[in-house]
């Protein structure tokens, strides 16, 4: 398998795209570090940017990536090697290269203008962003055939988690309103790991805000270690889950 | 603002160099010492004459009620301990003109019934507390009636017990021309607490950690408090009912929780607020129902809301004002807020200035959307700068709904003040 | 020896492959031959296990073959369309596919006769069709593998490239490998294949070795053999 891997991130580096990508970022965090007179709010304003961007470049470039490998992974499919190793190694090595764009875009900048836990943080949740987006975009390029819904698709699920769902919450919330309906929206959030990456973040830098408002139970269940500890559990099954799923239909898929 | 601290302060001294300096004439002084428990602090303070002064050397005293009938001064020499015992009262004062000094007070009793306090004032004048240590005191200082009292220099350090078990550091009922000077007070209730004082001075203490208010204003009128820091209060500062209330260079920070607040404002009329820091706060500034107000020059940073105003506000001025790195810098529950707020700077505004005056050329609607939102659910605070929250407050800022089109800074300002 | 047994392969309502059972003996250059969509591809992907049969079985060397990803080590394979990684070199895909098959053995015949040693350093992106399809063919043959699935071989070769992969192919023949091409161009076909397997809607219609053919016939050329076979059992 790291065999597959090494040539798989080696093509991925040199392509155009991700090289834009990992500069885009870059040019994004110096501008934001050196626009904004304290580096807390450079980071805040690049936490909104990561947000947005990472999860769309993610999911979109992996999506297309694979439809343009689908006659090489056929390929590979007729040589000597499990499906599965062949599907892992394509998540892992397309993960590897983003992953790399995304520290040398963000993480570069952050380590020299904001390195403290949340700058750490905003690296651990990027590069967590990275791979959920991945694995969703796998699940979505495995029950596709056409290449074009596929990204399509691609590009709905990241609409749906950035706004629709977000949407549906805050309608949700106001239909419940007179009911406690904290425990309510901490579980909606844990169901977006757009949201769950937010609220991390957001609790390490808003935290009065957040705290003084929603209350005890978002103190309690996302405050603290065990917070951001629960929450990174919960974006570590949002990278697992569709993966698995991906690679269960992989095997089993006529190419 | 300047030019009042200018003015107030030599008052302030003038005022109490005075006091420290009167020491009336002829006086004879009576020495009580710890190792002759024969001859107790209370009876010399019967033996007294007016105007002698009792001289308490060091070591542990036990107490119970001490009784102050006439104008003397108690003056501790090492820093003699009095002990309530958990049970007793220690001073009670009764008389004009007394002098309290150099004590450690520890271990009042504790009651529901009664306000049992380390030094309590009956009806008196021209009274003088300073430089002692109260610790583990129900109520720390209580005047009730008194008039033209300083209470100075004094360390005041509850017992870190429930709201019950806890009487306020210095308590002031029905007084008048107090001065409360450079006192240090935590874990108490309230720090200080005001309830029909007036024309009345708070200048340079600090509270924090208290139980509830760092200083709580009722009914109170004409009163000043200048430079102090409320800082780690459970609840902040709290005005209630009162008038003509001026605040000056007070420091209010990390008022940190559900329902804090830098500074609470409530049903008050001609208050001033001006060149205070507000920081950390879960509310910089909440006023419900004010009227005649003026807040300026004042800098609200990183407080979760920094202004929050409800309908009920009339004819307040907000002007020259910082506000930096809140999450949300003014909220408001109605689309009607009356009120200037012109001439402050924001460090979210998007304008420009191309006539170079120094203002933005474009308003400043400094209530978005989503605070709104947030104002009537608090729990739509999980989308908190998500990119739903963000559209919807470019929208709204490109199309006025629901935002209060009255609260407006027409004049906002490029650069931060120095402040 | 492959022995395809009951093979039946559908698409949602299409049946691509319908109880196919027929044999592939070795020492054979088989023509895998019928119109679009009768199932050859689905018959070729069936072996190559990129396509999962819905039933029945192909034996080789004695054991069911589907799902059983170490018998691909005996197979190479040919596609149509040879898309690979863009940024990756060919040196890299040799390397890649080596590793993965790890053999020491190694058939550079192909390689060498393409030249493909000059262009190392290439990448695929920067290479024309008919250099794709040299890598492509260069690494079917690699591996010295019993059994070579060549889709469209000559497809996009230059007439050059074109003699020399149909060479090779003989050669291999003659070594008593067994060789699926699968083709719509019957006239390239004549001087290379021994026998015929044509299907048609699904089915197989027929899998003569090319003697039957020119006997039942009695024509000397393939695609004439197979029109006049056509015309005798039409099909409706």
């Amino acid at each position: 398998m790291k065999k597959i891997i090494k040539y798989i991130i080696a093509d991925i580096l040199r392509s155009k795209i991700i090289i834009g990508y990992a500069v885009l970022l870059l040019m994004i965090s110096l501008t934001v570090f050196n626009l904004q007179p304290s580096s807390g709010k450079g980071l805040l304003s690049l936490i909104s940017i990561v947000l947005i961007i990472v999860p769309l470049i993610s999911i979109i470039f992996s999506t297309i990536y694979i439809y343009n490998s689908r006659e090489f992974i056929e390929l590979m499919v007729s040589q000597p090697i499990k499906r599965k190793t062949i599907w892992l190694s394509f998540y892992m090595g397309i993960s590897a290269a983003m992953s790399l764009a995304f520290v040398i875009g963000v993480g570069l900048p952050v380590m020299i203008y904001s390195c403290n836990a949340i700058g750490i943080l905003l690296i651990i949740v990027g590069v967590l962003q990275t791979l959920t987006f991945i694995s969703i975009a796998m699940l979505a390029a495995v029950y596709s055939k056409d290449k074009a819904r596929g990204i399509g698709i691609g590009v709905l699920i990241w609409l749906y988690f950035s706004l629709i769902f977000d949407g549906f919450v805050l309608f949700l919330l106001f239909q419940f309103q007179d009911y406690q309906i904290d425990k309510l929206a901490l579980i909606l959030t844990g169901l977006n790991p757009i949201d769950i990456s937010r609220i991390l973040l957001l609790l390490k830098m808003d935290a009065s805000a957040l705290m003084g408002y929603t209350g005890a139970v978002f103190r309690a269940s996302m405050g603290g270690q065990a917070g951001i500890l629960t929450g990174i559990v919960d974006l570590l099954a949002w990278i697992g889950i569709p993966l698995w799923l991906s690679l269960r239909k992989f095997g089993k898929k006529d190419l | 603002m300047e030019n009042l601290t200018k003015i107030v302060k030599p008052i302030i001294l003038i005022l109490s160099l005075l006091l420290c300096c009167y020491q009336p004439g002829m006086a004879g002084i009576i020495k009580v010492t710890a190792s002759q428990p024969s001859f107790s602090i209370q009876q010399a303070l019967n033996e007294a004459q007016p105007s002698d002064t009792v001289l308490i050397g060091p070591g542990q005293y036990k107490v119970a009620d001490l009784q102050v009938n006439k104008p003397v001064s108690i003056i501790g020499e090492g820093l003699p301990v009095l002990d309530g015992q958990h049970t007793y009262q220690i001073l009670s004062i009764h008389a004009d003109n007394v002098k309290v000094s150099g004590l450690k007070l520890q271990h009042t009793g504790i009651s529901s019934l009664r306000d049992i306090a380390a030094i309590k004032i009956y009806q008196g004048k021209e009274i003088v507390i300073s430089d002692n240590i109260i610790e583990g005191a129900f109520f720390g200082i209580y005047l009730s009636k008194a008039s033209r009292c300083l209470i100075e220099n004094n360390q005041i350090i509850g017992q870190q017990q429930t709201d019950q078990r806890s009487g306020n550091g210095i308590h002031a009922w029905k007084s008048d021309q107090i001065r409360i000077i450079q006192n240090r007070i935590s874990h108490h209730r309230d720090g200080i607490y005001f309830e029909f004082v007036t024309h009345s001075l708070i200048y340079k203490n600090l509270s924090q950690n208290n139980l509830r208010y760092g200083l709580h204003f009722m009914f109170s009128n004409n009163d000043l408090y200048i430079d102090n820091v409320f800082g780690q209060n459970n609840a902040g500062v709290s005005v209630m009912f009162s008038k003509y209330v001026t605040m000056i260079k007070n420091t209010f920070r990390d008022n940190w929780g559900d329902g804090c607040y830098g500074l609470f404002l409530k049903e008050i009329t001609h208050c001033k607020i001006y060149g205070n820091k507000i920081t950390g706060n879960t509310t910089g500034i909440a006023v419900e129902g004010a009227n005649r107000m003026s807040i300026e020059l004042n800098s609200f940073s990183e407080n979760g809301w920094a202004l929050k105003v409800d309908a009920s506000c009339l004819m307040s001025r907000v002007n020259s004002n910082n506000f930096t790195r809140n999450s949300f810098d003014i909220v408001t529950n109605s689309s009607a807020v009356a009120g200037n707020f012109d001439h402050n700077y924001w460090d979210k505004y998007e304008g420009y200035d191309l006539n170079k005056d120094r203002t933005g050329d474009i308003a400043y609607h400094p209530v978005s959307l989503f605070s709104m939102i947030v104002a009537n659910n608090p729990t739509t605070m999980v989308l908190f700068r998500s990119l739903m929250a963000t559209l919807l407050d470019k929208i709204e800022k490109i199309i006025p709904e629901f935002t209060p089109v009255s609260l407006v800074d027409n004049h906002p300002l490029m650069q931060a003040l120095p402040i | 020896m492959i022995s395809i047994q009951q093979l039946t392969k559908t698409f949602g309502k299409l049946t691509a492959l319908d109880q196919i059972s027929t044999e592939l003996p070795d020492s054979t250059c088989l023509a895998l031959i019928g119109p679009n969509g009768s199932g050859k591809t689905t018959l070729a992907k069936s072996i190559l296990g990129i396509v999962h049969p819905d039933k029945g079985q192909i034996i080789y060397k004695g054991k069911n073959i589907i799902g059983d990803f170490a018998f691909k080590s005996s197979i190479g394979y040919m596609p149509q369309i040879g898309r690979y990684p863009e940024n990756m070199t060919i040196g890299q895909i040799l390397d890649m596919i080596k590793d993965i098959r790890g053999e020491k053995h190694l058939d550079e015949d192909l390689s060498d006769a393409f030249s493909l040693n000059k262009l190392l350093h290439k990448t695929m992106r920067s290479l024309s069709g008919g250099t794709t399809q040299k890598v492509s063919a260069a690494l079917a043959f690699l591996f010295d593998p019993e059994v070579l699935m060549l889709d469209e071989p000559t497809a996009g070769l230059d007439p050059v490239a074109q003699g020399i992969l149909k060479e090779k192919i003989l050669l291999e023949k003659s070594k008593g490998k067994l060789i699926v091409i699968t083709s719509h161009i019957l006239s390239e076909l004549d001087d290379l294949v021994s026998a015929v397997l044509y299907m048609q809607e699904g089915k197989l219609l027929f899998n003569k070795t090319i003697e039957q053919l020119r006997e039942q016939t009695g024509q000397v050329r393939l695609s004439s053999a197979i029109a006049q076979i056509m015309q005798s059992n039409p099909i409706s």
